[in-house]
C-alpha cells in the first residue's frame, strides 16, 4: 500500500498555488490544495482542483501527431522536429520572419518562455511572441 | 498531547491492528495528510495546529474514504477531532465506511477554536488525548452567527444571501474538500439544474442544492468555508440547515453513532 501527498505547484497558471497530488499505489486519485501555501491558502480555482484529472486521462496526447494525406498520425520526436524545422525555415525564406508567429504557455516555466521569445526574436527574427493567457 | 497520539499509532502499528494511520505530517515544510504504516518514523506527525489551534486541517475521512475503497478488508486508524468524529458516525450511517474497520484516535480541541467555530461538541467520543471540557466551559454552544443573520429583515437577509451567492466562482471547491460528498455522481454536475461552464452561477440554485444535501450530512468542520476563494459563508447557511434538522426532527448529523436520518426514512418511522 502506497498513499502518497506530493506537494507541487499547479501548472495552469503562473499564480503559483500550491496543492497535494494525492496518489495511491502509483496511481492520481486527487487534487488537496495546501493549506500553508502562501499564494492560495488552502483554496483552489476550478482548474487546479482537477489538476489530476488530465494526467491519467484516456484521450491525452502522448506522441506527436502529423497530418499525413489529410489524417492525423502517430510520429516520432524525430520526425516532427525535422518537419517542423523544415517547415518554419521554409516560409521564414519565402514569407519572410513576420509570416511566423510564437504562443507561449501558462502551463510552462518562465525559463522556458524565455527560451522560446529568444528563439523567435534572435532565431526566426520576429516580435510576433503571444500568450494563451490572453486567449 | 502529541505525545499520547504518537503512543497510540505506535501501539496500534506495532500490535498490527491497524494496517495503517490517517493523520497529519509535515514533509518540505508544509502539514499535510499522510498514512503512517508500520517501521515509518512518526517524528514528522502534527495535529494541524500551526499559528493557531487548528488552522490546518484537512479531510482525512475523506482520504481514509479512498483507503477503504480500494482495501475493503483493511482495518485503518484515523486521526480525529470532534467534528471528524461527527463525520465517521455519518459515513458510517451512510454506508461509505464500516465502523469495525475503522480505529479513532481522537483529540479534543481548545476553547478558542470551538468558540470561533460555535461547535455543538469540539470533542470525541472516544479520546486519545485532550479533555472533554464541561458545556459551560466549552462556550461554543450559542449560534450567534446563526443568530446575527436571523436578525435581519426578510429582504435584508435575501439582499445578503443573494450578494454572497453572486460572488462564486463556481470551482467547486466548497463539494471537494468536504469530507461528507462522496457520491461518484453529484447533482451539482446534473445540467437539469445547474448550467455548465456560466458565470454567474445559477442563483440559488446552485448554493441551495448543495444545502440540501448537507442536510443530514453536514458535521460543521467548517473546511468548506475555509476552502472559498471568495469567502461566502457555506458554514453558516449549513448551521441553519442544521438548525431546522435539529427543530423540526429532533436531528444532529453525526451528533449520536446510531442515528438514523429522518431524510433517509422511506414509509413509516421504524420501530426503535
Amino acid at each position: 500500500m502506497d498513499y502518497k501527498n506530493t506537494l507541487t505547484t499547479c501548472t495552469y497558471c503562473g499564480c503559483g498555488c500550491n496543492f497535494f497530488l494525492e496518489s495511491l499505489d502509483g496511481r492520481l486519485t486527487g487534487t488537496i490544495p495546501c493549506k500553508t501555501g502562501p499564494v492560495n491558502e488552502g483554496k483552489l480555482c476550478i482548474k487546479g482542483w482537477n489538476a489530476h484529472e488530465f494526467v491519467q486521462s484516456d484521450e491525452r496526447l502522448k506522441k506527436p501527431l502529423l497530418r499525413k494525406d489529410g489524417e492525423l498520425v502517430e510520429v516520432s520526436w524525430d520526425e516532427a522536429l525535422d518537419f517542423t524545422a523544415t517547415r518554419l525555415k521554409e516560409i521564414q525564406k519565402t514569407n519572410g520572419p513576420d509570416a511566423i508567429g510564437f504562443c507561449a504557455s501558462a502551463k510552462v516555466t518562465n525559463e522556458e518562455n524565455y527560451i522560446m521569445q529568444k528563439f523567435a526574436r534572435a532565431g526566426v527574427g520576429t516580435n510576433s511572441v503571444d500568450h494563451c493567457a490572453r486567449l | 498531547m502529541i505525545d499520547q497520539v504518537k503512543q497510540k499509532i505506535n501501539e496500534l502499528l506495532s500490535q498490527g491492528s491497524v494496517k495503517g494511520v490517517v493523520a497529519l505530517a509535515y514533509a518540505h515544510g508544509h502539514a499535510g495528510p499522510c498514512l503512517f504504516q508500520k517501521g515509518d518514523d512518526l517524528d514528522a506527525l502534527c495535529l494541524g495546529d500551526e499559528k493557531k489551534a487548528g488552522d490546518v486541517r484537512y479531510p482525512l475521512n475523506k482520504v481514509l474514504i479512498t483507503l477503504a475503497r480500494q482495501y475493503p478488508d483493511d482495518v485503518f486508524g484515523v486521526l480525529v477531532r470532534g467534528c471528524d468524529e461527527r463525520g465517521l458516525y455519518g459515513l458510517y450511517r451512510l454506508k461509505q465506511l464500516e465502523p469495525d474497520k475503522v480505529v479513532p484516535i481522537g483529540i479534543s480541541c481548545p476553547r478558542d477554536l470551538a468558540l470561533a467555530c460555535e461547535c455543538k461538541k469540539p470533542w470525541p467520543d472516544d479520546m486519545t488525548a485532550g479533555e472533554a471540557p464541561n458545556e459551560k466551559e466549552s462556550g461554543g454552544t450559542e449560534q450567534k452567527g446563526v443568530q446575527d443573520v436571523e436578525g435581519k429583515e426578510q429582504p435584508e437577509r435575501f439582499d445578503f444571501w443573494k450578494d454572497q451567492f453572486l460572488k462564486c466562482v463556481k470551482c467547486y471547491g466548497c463539494r471537494d474538500i468536504c469530507p461528507m460528498c462522496f457520491c461518484y455522481d453529484c447533482s451539482l454536475e446534473c445540467e437539469d439544474l445547474v448550467s455548465k461552464g456560466d458565470l454567474p452561477v445559477d442563483i440559488p440554485t446552485f448554493h441551495l442544492v448543495r444545502a440540501m444535501h448537507m442536510a443530514d450530512r453536514c458535521i460543521d468542520c467548517g473546511l468548506c468555508d475555509e476552502a472559498c476563494p471568495v469567502d461566502i459563508p457555506l458554514r453558516l447557511l449549513y448551521k441553519k440547515t442544521a438548525e431546522v434538522m435539529n427543530h423540526e426532527f429532533g436531528f444532529t448529523s453525526g451528533i449520536n453513532k446510531n442515528e438514523i436520518s429522518p431524510l433517509s426514512l422511506m414509509g413509516p418511522m421504524p420501530e426503535k
